[in-house]
């Protein structure tokens, strides 16, 4: 395998796993300061007892999202320095910022959380917990903004061999990366209430804690109910603008070859790199109204790109398929649950399976970003640079063993971190004072 | 190399002010990071028992995450400001660079997977890495930022191949030594400061005998880059610009008086004071360049030929000028309500 080839499976390998953690750091965090908050407000301290549980779940969660971030932002220079000297200008003070205006606030205030139950008030306490939460969504709109330059590069111009800046506003108000921050941040809502209703479900099947879990469970369900609509709405909205922004994207996801009006969607597809092996039961009209909203729209086929600026087919129609096709499942799956929350115990069916439907939404999510990242080939700034020629000049050897190492490490430290997660979990909240020495 | 910039235009002033601002980021990454680097070396010499481990975790367990992300600061703005230079620094020390990452990610874990599982051997698999993981990232900054001060083989495309072997050579060692004895020394002292018994009189007892050690190392560190690298050349050219030899020097005798005076607090903020003069002086000593060549220095990425933009560097001044001061305000504030000795309430985790 040549530099590129290893620079991008290094680079999936990094983005992936780090993208385990980061959605549940998204949508728990605001979820326990919401706890926190009916504390104060109520000064029960049932909710004082769920935050801390699910904080202690949280805690293991974070560090791991944290640490592999580093690696990520270092990677742009290690692998790919090419393209870090071209977009610099715009993409390197994103991340920049960041760094100071959010990432700071989160790494600073996590340490105050963890150790600041005694220290603080539980109104100070509570605040932090906002600030954890706010901060952690902030440093995603601008990761988001970042990436949505890759996706649709705007307000620059190419001068002295690279892109420079040259309008700040029209980068930050870039439409591509506010519809990707609706639909990842409600996603992760998504996935937190999954996943308290996941843990939360096991615990009740088993009869502990009851009152505990049931509490936990009508918040999860509730919050999962809702951001399941949410993201699947965004979403529709994310497909028309795809029809603008990135044309082949659109049509390898439908893996959509002749241009056509009235296009239709085809539920049965066997997709290839270059037409389809098999295509039935067409939906007249259903492509054109996810790309357009108009049931007669024309739709630009692959064959009417250049082969060399086609995205992978099969992946990004893969991937697609399995993100809607779960999308489908999540709100059939919390409405049933939010209908049933008052009598869960006449559905132990519905209670077994919940805990096996905790990865789902993580599936969910890698499918959307290989979606996003694998449809934007080839290019790594749509339009602008072309992922071949944004690798760094280094050797195979040292990406070859840098990527073995890489993997090797994270594949230990995941496995350990999920399963100190689970042991958690299924610990429940009853001994809630902390580990001693 | 092609400039981009005019000397004395707006450009140059901005690029210059984001320099010092670059060497300013890291000076701070090194006080900050370089204790919490120094405690978790330190764990295997100076903890006797169970609850002395928890106690070193501790006193650093509410700082370390907040530290880190000064380097996340510093890296970022190396991309944004410099973004020729960060491609150059990056890739050029590609496997060293990795290696850091690498142990950053196992230290930051040990924080957070020691405690949760009650097992000797567990406990005592993530001691070592805890340990491991702490002091290798010292050696490695080290031998990075002494391949940096003594120059880096580019070619006219400023793309270098060094090779983690190439970085270790004599003066890269010896930049990686003085690193780990620097930030042992800083661990020690702000153990100090958060501990209490036996383990606060045997910090106190380690770092009194690392002064020396220090002091010898930095004049060995001074008189080796006289000989082996330009980094005294702006001296030479400006005599006035040694008196920022005063911030190290005071540092370090300040260190070992108020050591003697058992005031922790400002013995530790000597040394600051010396980790921040120390990385000042050398960052001085390769301006204008960021990355300097050697041997052809012609080929150095300076902040002419390696800048943002004039509107990337002002945009990212005002982001700088806002932010900086509240992070340092609710990280003065976090040290503040934290860093007290630690009593039997601090031991949980």
């Amino acid at each position: 395998m040549d530099v590129l080839m290893l620079s991008r499976l290094q680079f999936a390998a990094a983005t992936m796993f780090h993208f385990i953690f980061v959605p549940l750091t998204l949508g728990l965090s605001v979820l326990i300061a919401c706890m926190e908050t009916q504390y104060v407000r109520t000064g029960n301290e049932a909710y004082r007892d769920m935050a801390k549980f699910w904080g202690k779940i949280f805690l293991v969660n974070f560090a791991l999202g944290v640490v592999t971030g580093i690696t990520l932002e270092f990677q742009f220079g290690t692998n790919w320095s090419r393209y870090s000297a071209y977009v610099g200008d715009i993409f390197g003070s994103l991340l920049a910022i960041e760094a100071t205006a959010a990432f700071f606030l989160e790494s600073t205030f996590i340490g105050v959380w963890h150790f600041g139950w005694d220290k603080l008030s539980p109104k100070a306490h509570a605040t932090v917990a906002w600030l954890v939460a706010g901060a952690s969504n902030l440093s995603a709109i601008w990761i988001l903004i970042a990436n949505g330059f890759m996706q649709n590069p705007v307000g620059f111009t190419l001068r002295n061999g690279r892109a420079e800046l040259t309008d700040f506003f029209a980068v930050i108000a870039n439409k591509y990366a506010w519809l990707e921050f609706f639909h990842v941040i409600p996603a992760s809502l998504l996935l937190a209430g999954f996943f308290i209703m996941g843990i939360s479900a096991w615990h009740l099947l088993r009869k502990s804690n009851v009152d505990f879990f049931k509490r936990s469970f009508t918040l999860g369900v509730t919050v999962a109910l809702i951001f399941s609509v949410v993201t699947a709405m965004e979403g529709h909205i994310h497909g028309n603008n795809l029809s603008v922004t990135q044309p082949a994207k659109l049509a390898a996801m439908e893996s959509h070859w002749e241009t056509q009006t009235a296009a239709p969607m085809n539920l049965l597809v066997i997709p290839g790199e270059d037409g389809n092996l098999l295509e039935a039961l067409p939906l007249p009209g259903v492509l054109s109204f996810l790309a357009y909203n108009d049931f007669n729209a024309e739709v630009k086929g692959l064959n009417d790109f250049p082969k060399e600026d086609r995205p992978p087919v099969v992946l990004t129609f893969l991937s697609f398929r399995l993100m809607v096709g779960l999308g489908t499942l999540f709100p059939l799956l919390a409405g049933f649950g939010w209908l049933m929350r008052k009598r869960l115990d006449d559905f132990p069916l519905y209670l077994k399976v919940l805990p096996y439907c905790i990865p789902l939404p993580y599936i969910a999510i890698w499918a959307g970003w290989t979606l996003t990242e694998v449809g934007r080939q080839p290019w790594i700034v749509y339009g602008l640079m072309r992922t071949s020629d944004a690798v760094s000049p280094v050797g195979t050897g040292e990406v070859g063993f840098s990527l073995v190492l890489m993997t090797v490490l994270y594949s230990l430290l995941g496995a350990a971190g999920i399963w100190l997660m689970i042991k958690l979990a299924k610990k429940g909240p009853e001994d809630n004072s902390p580990i001693q020495v | 190399m092609e400039t981009l910039m005019e000397t004395g235009s707006l450009h140059y002033y901005l690029a210059m002010v984001w320099f010092l601002l670059w060497g300013v980021l890291w000076s701070v990454y090194f006080i900050l990071d370089g204790f919490d680097l120094g405690v978790g070396s330190l764990l295997p010499v100076l903890a006797r028992s169970e609850a002395e481990k928890r106690a070193m975790y501790n006193a650093t367990g509410p700082f370390w995450d907040g530290n880190e992300v000064w380097l996340i600061a510093a890296g970022g703005v190396t991309f944004a400001a410099f973004p020729y230079a960060y491609a150059q620094m990056f890739s050029g020390l590609y496997t060293a660079l990795m290696l850091l990452l690498f142990t950053l990610i196992v230290r930051g874990v040990s924080f957070e997977f020691r405690s949760k599982v009650d097992h000797e051997g567990w406990k005592k698999l993530w001691d070592t890495l805890h340990a491991l993981c702490s002091f290798l990232p010292a050696l490695l900054l080290g031998v990075a930022f002494g391949n940096i001060f003594q120059g880096i083989p580019l070619d006219e495309t400023g793309f270098s191949q060094a090779g983690l072997f190439g970085l270790l050579n004599p003066y890269g060692i010896a930049g990686g030594i003085l690193f780990v004895t620097i930030f042992l020394m800083h661990g020690a002292l702000w153990l100090c400061i958060r501990t209490t018994g036996d383990l606060q009189v045997r910090a106190e007892a380690l770092a009194v005998k690392l002064w020396p050690g220090v002091v010898v190392l930095t004049v060995l560190f001074l008189a080796y880059s006289a000989v082996s690298t330009k980094l005294f050349t702006n001296y030479l050219v400006y005599p006035v610009l040694f008196v920022i030899l005063a911030l190290p020097v005071a540092g370090l005798v300040l260190m070992r008086s108020y050591l003697g005076a058992k005031k922790y607090w400002m013995a530790w903020a000597a040394s600051c004071l010396y980790i921040g003069g120390t990385a000042l002086f050398g960052v001085i000593g390769i301006f204008p360049a960021i990355i300097p060549s050697n041997p052809n220095p012609a080929n150095s990425l300076t902040i002419m030929n390696s800048a943002s933009s004039p509107l990337t560097l002002q945009i990212m001044l005002g982001v700088a000028l806002v932010f900086v001061p509240i992070v340092i305000g609710y990280q003065f504030w976090a040290y503040k309500t934290f860093a007290t000795p630690l009593t039997d309430d601090d031991m949980h985790y």
